[in-house]
């Protein structure tokens, strides 16, 4: 074995145990919990054989199935609203000045940066000072609030790559602006669209800090049940519960991520 | 031959001369000109910025039924927002948008009767051919059968047969920019906006496109309005050429005035090449150029008055330098095909001349031009039209 290639496979396999030791951190604490939602016995300490009992116990559990229901329920809606909103938004941004068009994303850009407690509790204190009613409707007014961003963030490139003239061109053969919007504008923005629904109803999904300042006393989504729970005494139930959360979001980001196949730029132009 | 003949000559000119350099064109136009073709379009006193920056100042424009009409100038002239506002994608600050007799100043885009060949094609990329064209009809409610035929009739018209089923970018530029004048005449607009659609295209397939143009213009009678910054496309297509420059209309007139008779500095310059001499009208038919005296066919602009001069240079003709009104030497010499380009110093200007004869660089030369070939321009007035000759 020649020196070089023998530095070549030691490199490759250094990367590779890196790469590994990496993962192996990440997820440890996951699988660890994944492990444990099948494990037959009660106690964390030993191993008694797979089991599906607290995957039954859960959804026996009325109260834990009342708040996957309001969940589901907040995630879809809030997501809706959110796309509606941050799509609008973001075909008004388009059509600002460079200048203003960068201060308004930079704004809009903010509550994603910002600590969601940070968030949560001036929700709270907008919603106290407004005299709202705390229940499903300040969560949902509060997930449509940091949803929005992420829609905008998802919406925006797609709609920047849209041809102005091809609107134009639409409404110059006798569409109306919307009509112009929904047939030729839509169709070209909407992979944009469906990744930013997908964006929020995960984000939605998984908050835990917004909601638990928002939600008021008598409504839980899962992670506030969860909390509740745990406060109590670990239950193998929330295991499950957990894995179930885990297994769902990483199958919407992988939805996400597998954006529709990258369609070429426009080749306008090359005859 | 003086500004009162080119009028003559070219009856949809409605400017006079002394309207171009208060930059106010007026619309006194021929009684004839009304016997022999219909008004279809006025632009009246078109007034349009962006950010405080003027893009067109009072700008007055007729346009004929079955006229194709070019708004020919450099980029920020202005052509592009008269097209648009024509289209009803910009609306004026000011002025008024007659068309047929109609007001439609504030009419959106999607009421007029007008349709625009966009300089992207802007082809809806989700949609085949066939959807593409049928776009327009569709929203007007048209029977299917209908629609089919008048897919297969446009289809015909671009030589694009059998294309129906294909996606716009499975097609070449050329190609698709035949899609999009299709889409646009399968709704029998009475004009077609055409706003630089042959940009994108190379120089041949571009020379082929201008003659699809001009044949389907004369197979659909209707009128085209065509914005191009290429005053070889203007000069080969056009009915009309309207030359623009900073906003303001510089001249009106078909390719052969605006080519042999410029108005200005700023038109000569960017229609051809051309050589401008500053010079000194001596009396009627006889002007000094650069300190020799020739003989010209203009009359009227009064005596010893400092005019500009413009001779093309396929017009100065080289001679012996005996025979010559003036002599030079050869300074520089390029083979282009059809002629030889040289550059003759001659009284401290270097003319530029075209011939098919050779003279090798060195060569002393006499210059002679044929009094028909000077054309005669009053000087500048306005400091815009100053600044317009200097940019150009």
């Amino acid at each position: 074995m020649n020196p070089g290639k023998k530095r070549r496979t030691i490199k490759t396999t250094a990367q590779k145990i890196y790469i590994g030791l990496i993962f192996l951190f990440l997820y440890a604490p996951i699988l660890t919990l994944i492990m444990l939602s099948f494990n037959a016995s009660r106690t964390r300490a030993k191993w008694d054989g797979f089991s599906l009992k607290w995957y039954a116990a859960l959804f026996d559990n009325r109260e834990i199935m009342q708040a996957l229901w309001n969940t589901l329920l907040i995630a879809f809606v809030s997501s809706l609203a959110a796309v509606i909103i941050g799509t609008a938004a973001c075909i008004a941004v388009n059509r600002m000045g460079r200048k203003k068009r960068a201060v308004i994303m930079g704004i809009t850009n903010i509550p994603m940066l910002d600590a969601d407690i940070v968030t949560g509790i001036s929700l709270m204190l907008l919603f106290i000072s407004f005299g709202f009613k705390f229940g499903l409707g300040t969560i949902l007014l509060s997930h449509i609030t940091f949803c929005i961003p992420y829609v905008m963030l998802c919406v925006m490139p797609r709609i920047r790559q849209v041809d102005a003239s091809v609107y134009e061109a639409a409404m110059d053969l006798g569409a109306s602006p919307l009509l112009a919007f929904f047939k030729v504008v839509f169709p070209d923005i909407l992979p944009g669209v469906l990744s930013g629904y997908l964006m929020a109803f995960t984000m939605s999904l998984d908050d835990f800090i917004i909601t638990h300042f928002t939600k008021g006393a008598g409504v839980d989504t899962l992670s506030t049940k969860i909390y509740t729970e745990v406060k109590k005494g670990i239950k193998p139930e929330m295991y499950a519960l957990s894995t179930i959360i885990f297994v769902t979001v990483l199958l919407l980001l992988l939805l996400v991520n597998r954006t529709p196949k990258q369609r070429t730029p426009r080749s306008a132009g090359q005859p | 031959m003086g500004q009162h003949t080119t009028e003559f000559l070219t009856p949809r000119v409605f400017c006079s001369h002394e309207d171009t350099t208060t930059k106010k064109i007026d619309m006194i136009h021929t009684p004839e000109v009304t016997a022999m073709k219909k008004e279809l379009i006025n632009l009246i006193d078109i007034s349009k910025s962006f950010d405080g920056e003027s893009v067109l100042d009072e700008l007055n424009l007729s346009i004929h039924e079955n006229e194709f009409l070019t708004l020919l100038g450099p980029s920020g002239c202005g052509k592009t927002t008269t097209l648009r506002i024509l289209g009803g994608f910009v609306t004026p600050d000011k002025g008024r948008v007659v068309f047929d007799g109609q007001d439609i100043t504030s009419l959106p885009p999607n009421k007029r009767q007008l349709n625009t060949v966009f300089q992207k094609y802007a082809l809806f990329t989700h949609m085949n051919i066939a959807e593409n064209i049928a776009f327009g009809l569709k929203i007007k409610n048209k029977p299917q059968s209908y629609i089919n035929d008048k897919i297969r009739y446009a289809l015909k018209l671009v030589n694009l047969e059998g294309y129906e089923r294909r996606m716009p970018d499975s097609l070449s530029g050329g190609q698709q920019q035949r899609i999009a004048i299709a889409r646009a005449i399968v709704n029998e607009p009475k004009v077609l906006l055409l706003d630089e659609p042959l940009g994108a295209l190379d120089l041949k397939l571009r020379q082929d496109m201008q003659y699809e143009l001009i044949r389907l213009k004369n197979e659909l009678g209707i009128t085209f309005i065509y914005v191009t910054h290429d005053q070889e496309e203007a000069l080969t297509m056009s009915d009309t050429i309207v030359v623009m420059n900073q906003g303001y209309i510089q001249q009106i007139g078909t390719p052969e005035t605006i080519y042999n008779e410029p108005e200005n500095a700023f038109v000569a310059d960017f229609i051809g090449d051309s050589n401008i001499i500053d010079s000194v009208m001596i009396e009627d038919k006889l002007v000094s150029v650069l300190g020799a005296r020739f003989a010209c066919v203009d009359t009227g602009f009064g005596n010893n008055k400092p005019v500009d001069v413009v001779i093309r240079p396929e017009d100065v003709e080289l001679v012996k330098p005996e025979e010559g009104t003036i002599q030079g030497v050869v300074s520089h010499l390029i083979f282009k095909g059809v002629h030889y380009e040289m550059e003759v110093m001659a009284n401290g200007f270097e003319w530029l001349v075209h011939s098919t004869q050779m003279f090798p660089v060195g060569t002393k030369v006499g210059i002679r031009v044929n009094p028909f070939n000077i054309q005669i321009m009053n000087k500048p007035e306005s400091e815009d039209e100053e600044a317009a000759a200097i940019e150009g």
